[in-house]
């Protein structure tokens, strides 16, 4: 697999694990995208790529630990895209790069296991016991992340053929030439015209840094691909653009994504699972399609309901009132409760265990709010001090 | 192209306060190279209402709002405020065109000065534009009421590290309306914050419009936002306006092939799953991607290059912004094939330009 110039074209290797892998890829390259995908899907339920069991990561400070990742549990499926939604501090980064070990102090892993299975490694392997020079070998070649700023992950000062030769050679053993072509194919991949290996990162549109980025990603053809926001940065035609294109290089090279965002409309038309993170704990787990129509919990909702769209009725928008709250001292019971219109005395007493939604036909719809269902009735807006948008006078 | 102006749809709701006539601004990059960040663009600001100015990075809308805060000298054309002609030629008069336009910049986290606390960043332009008479501490707390940080006093002695990012941003919101202006700027005002709490800070934003009579031009790439927060919609191409009307009307039947893109290109929860999952781009609109990802055509309509309709005509003449209704306006060619249910009866390429 290492000399192989172009990403997911199968050609057989005398090692039977790779051959296996790029059957695989075959498979799901094929014609029909949707066969790889629902493949991906019956083996998600098996044996997930990574399996995040009861993480909890801290930050240790003076006035004390908060809790930033508090018992968290996730499965990423082969071929998967699962979305992390959830407003800044939310923990969902922390979670990410926790797992990949990437935080150093005052973060502190307190709990929890990562179960690593990629196609390439003989047994599944936790990440969180992985000695140093195991890690070196899962970073980049297995998981690969996508930051959230192109400008500040790119090198400044290197040419972009040389940050992509960079990463070929700290992870692949290949000769100059052929780590050169693919540098070059890598960037076919991504769609910049390859006289673009010669500019420096300030040349290049913002667009143009982000899909370099990918390819950098996509340069030791890893199993996983982490995104941190990789398109906030973005405008919405270019940021629709790289979506695509995410969605089809997936589709041909059968990696499993973890897509980090605040944005829920991205996810909703993106990801086949979101998990909605508030204040370091999961409060919904569900489909894409579940979350869209069938949202339990009174956070997802608030999300839902705080972007604008574009077709159809101008809906009422209410947004979520109030700010995250403070993970030194949390508050006992559900960490919602201060911005939610559902709130009821009982909620302090929310253990926050994700439970199936009684009335959905997926028992793999959870959610941490017991009180709310899809089809409760909306409570009264909660009397925001602001303004509401929607609200034209004079007319 | 003045003459052929559709009527501003902000028009109905107050005064006219700014006007910029046929502005224009070229930037000299190396040499003998222009980028013409602005083309000849002219748009009416009036009291309490707010024109969006919605395009893509690059399109010239950032330029064209600092032209008008007095940032940056115009190559050529006018800019009035209250009927008179701008002139920031010398220090006082810049001061007090300030005083009257001001700007609110896209990110909180740089705009602010991190060695200064909140009280520091709002006393100062209380003090240059009200004067040393004003009551500094009053008006400071009266600030932050308005923009809702309370309670003031816990809020003042902070430095920018210490807020998040949306309250960050409604201390700029403040700073802004310390000089009392008339017209405010908001350069993406909202696009660096969390999706959950844009709507809030757009609230508030309308909330002071409302409160303050302000003449306000949002700057954004979100048409979406737009939808619910302007009256008139002006859209951005290549520094040049290539649609205007109402802020409703345009994003429901847009007009432009460059609209229609923005507009296909917002994320539509309600179009779930047919678009990028399982397909890729192959139901996204055709012309999403551009031949040439370096920008915009340097002959004829700027948008060919990336135009399902463009022929020799688009790739020869630039469209001049052409009337569609009372309201509405488009520069293009070609409207009768982009948006026949707008333009009736039949028209050849060619005269478009002869309503």
């Amino acid at each position: 697999m290492s000399a192989d110039p172009t990403p997911g074209s199968a050609v057989g290797r005398a090692d039977g694990r790779t051959l296996d892998r790029e059957t695989h890829r075959t498979i799901s390259a094929a014609a029909n995208p949707a066969v790889g995908s629902s493949l991906a899907g019956a083996a998600s339920s098996s044996s997930p790529v990574l399996d995040i069991r009861d993480l909890s990561i801290v930050y240790r400070t003076p006035s004390g630990d908060v809790r930033a990742v508090d018992h968290i549990n996730l499965a990423l499926g082969i071929g998967e895209v699962v979305g992390l939604a959830g407003e800044s501090g939310s923990g969902k980064s922390t979670l990410a790069y926790g797992a990949c070990r990437l935080l150093r102090a005052p973060a502190l892993v307190t709990n929890g296991s990562v179960i690593y299975r990629g196609r390439r490694v003989t047994k599944p392997a936790d990440i969180l016991k992985m000695q140093p020079d195991e890690l070196r070998r899962l970073r980049w070649r297995e998981i690969a992340i996508v930051f959230q700023s192109a400008m500040n992950a790119l090198n400044p000062v290197l040419k972009v053929r040389d940050q992509l030769l960079d990463v070929i050679h700290a992870h692949l053993k290949m000769p100059r030439d052929e780590a050169r072509e693919r540098a070059a194919s890598l960037l076919d991949l991504v769609g910049i015209p390859r006289s673009r290996l010669r500019s420096y990162p300030h040349e290049l549109s913002g667009g143009m840094r982000q899909r370099v980025m990918i390819a950098m990603a996509l340069a030791t053809d890893p199993e996983i691909i982490i995104m941190d926001e990789p398109t906030t940065a973005l405008d919405v035609v270019v940021q629709r653009d790289i979506l695509a294109q995410i969605v089809e290089l997936k589709d041909r090279l059968g990696f499993s994504i973890l897509f980090i965002t605040h944005d829920l409309s991205l996810l909703l038309e993106l990801a086949d699972r979101i998990a909605v993170m508030y204040a370091g704990q999961f409060v919904e787990i569900a489909t894409s399609d579940e979350i869209h129509r069938e949202a339990a919990h009174p956070y997802t909702r608030g999300l839902l309901n705080s972007f604008p769209s574009l077709r159809g009725a101008r809906r009422e928008l209410v947004g979520i009132p109030g700010s995250p709250p403070d993970l030194r001292n949390p508050a006992p019971g559900c960490p919602f409760v201060p911005r939610c219109g559902y709130a009821r005395p009982q909620c302090r007493d929310v253990d926050m265990q994700l439970l199936p939604v009684a009335t959905s036909k997926d028992p793999d719809h959870v959610t941490a709010c017991p009180f709310v269902l899809p089809d409760t009735p909306a409570p009264p807006v909660p009397s925001v001090a602001s303004g509401n948008p929607t609200e034209k006078p004079g007319t | 192209m003045s003459e052929q102006t559709p009527t501003s749809a902000a028009a109905a709701r107050g005064p006219l306060a700014m006007e910029a006539i046929a502005v224009s601004k070229d930037f000299r990059i190396g040499r003998g190279h222009t980028l013409h960040a602005v083309r000849d663009v002219s748009f009416n600001l009036y009291r309490g209402a707010v024109v969006a100015l919605v395009g893509e990075s690059g399109s010239g809308k950032s330029t064209a709002a600092r032209l008008l805060a007095g940032q940056e000298r115009l190559t050529s054309g006018t800019i009035r405020l209250d009927g008179k002609q701008v002139d920031v030629s010398s220090r006082a008069d810049f001061r007090r065109y300030k005083s009257e336009v001001q700007y609110v910049f896209q990110d909180p986290f740089s705009s602010l000065n991190p060695v200064h606390t909140v009280r520091y960043h709002l006393e100062r332009p209380v003090k240059l534009h009200q004067g040393k008479d004003a009551e500094i501490d009053q008006e400071v707390v009266s600030l932050m009421d308005q923009v809702r940080l309370t309670p003031a006093q816990q809020f003042l002695a902070k430095y920018p590290h210490e807020l998040s990012g949306g309250q960050r941003q409604r201390v700029s919101f403040a700073r802004a309306l310390a000089a009392r202006p008339s017209v405010l700027l908001a350069d993406e005002p909202v696009s660096m914050l969390d999706v959950s709490i844009r709507l809030e800070m757009l609230g508030l934003l309308d909330d002071l419009r409302k409160r303050f009579s302000l003449a306000m031009l949002y700057i954004t790439h979100d048409i979406a936002s737009a939808r619910y927060f302007a009256d008139e919609i002006l859209v951005m191409y290549a520094g040049e306006i290539v649609e205007r009307g109402p802020a409703e009307e345009i994003t429901q039947v847009p007009a432009h092939p460059y609209t229609q893109l923005l507009v296909a290109s917002a994320p539509d929860p309600d179009n779930l799953g047919s678009a990028l999952r399982g397909g890729g781009r192959r139901q996204g609109p055709a012309l999403a991607r551009p031949q040439n990802l370096d920008g915009a055509a340097a002959q004829g309509c700027p948008f060919n290059p990336r135009c399902p309709f463009a022929d020799d005509l688009c790739r020869r003449e630039d469209p001049a912004l052409t009337q569609i209704s009372d309201t509405r306006g488009a520069a293009c060619w070609h409207l009768d094939v982009a948006a026949p249910q707008l333009v009736s009866g039949p028209r050849g390429g060619g005269d478009a330009k002869a309503i």
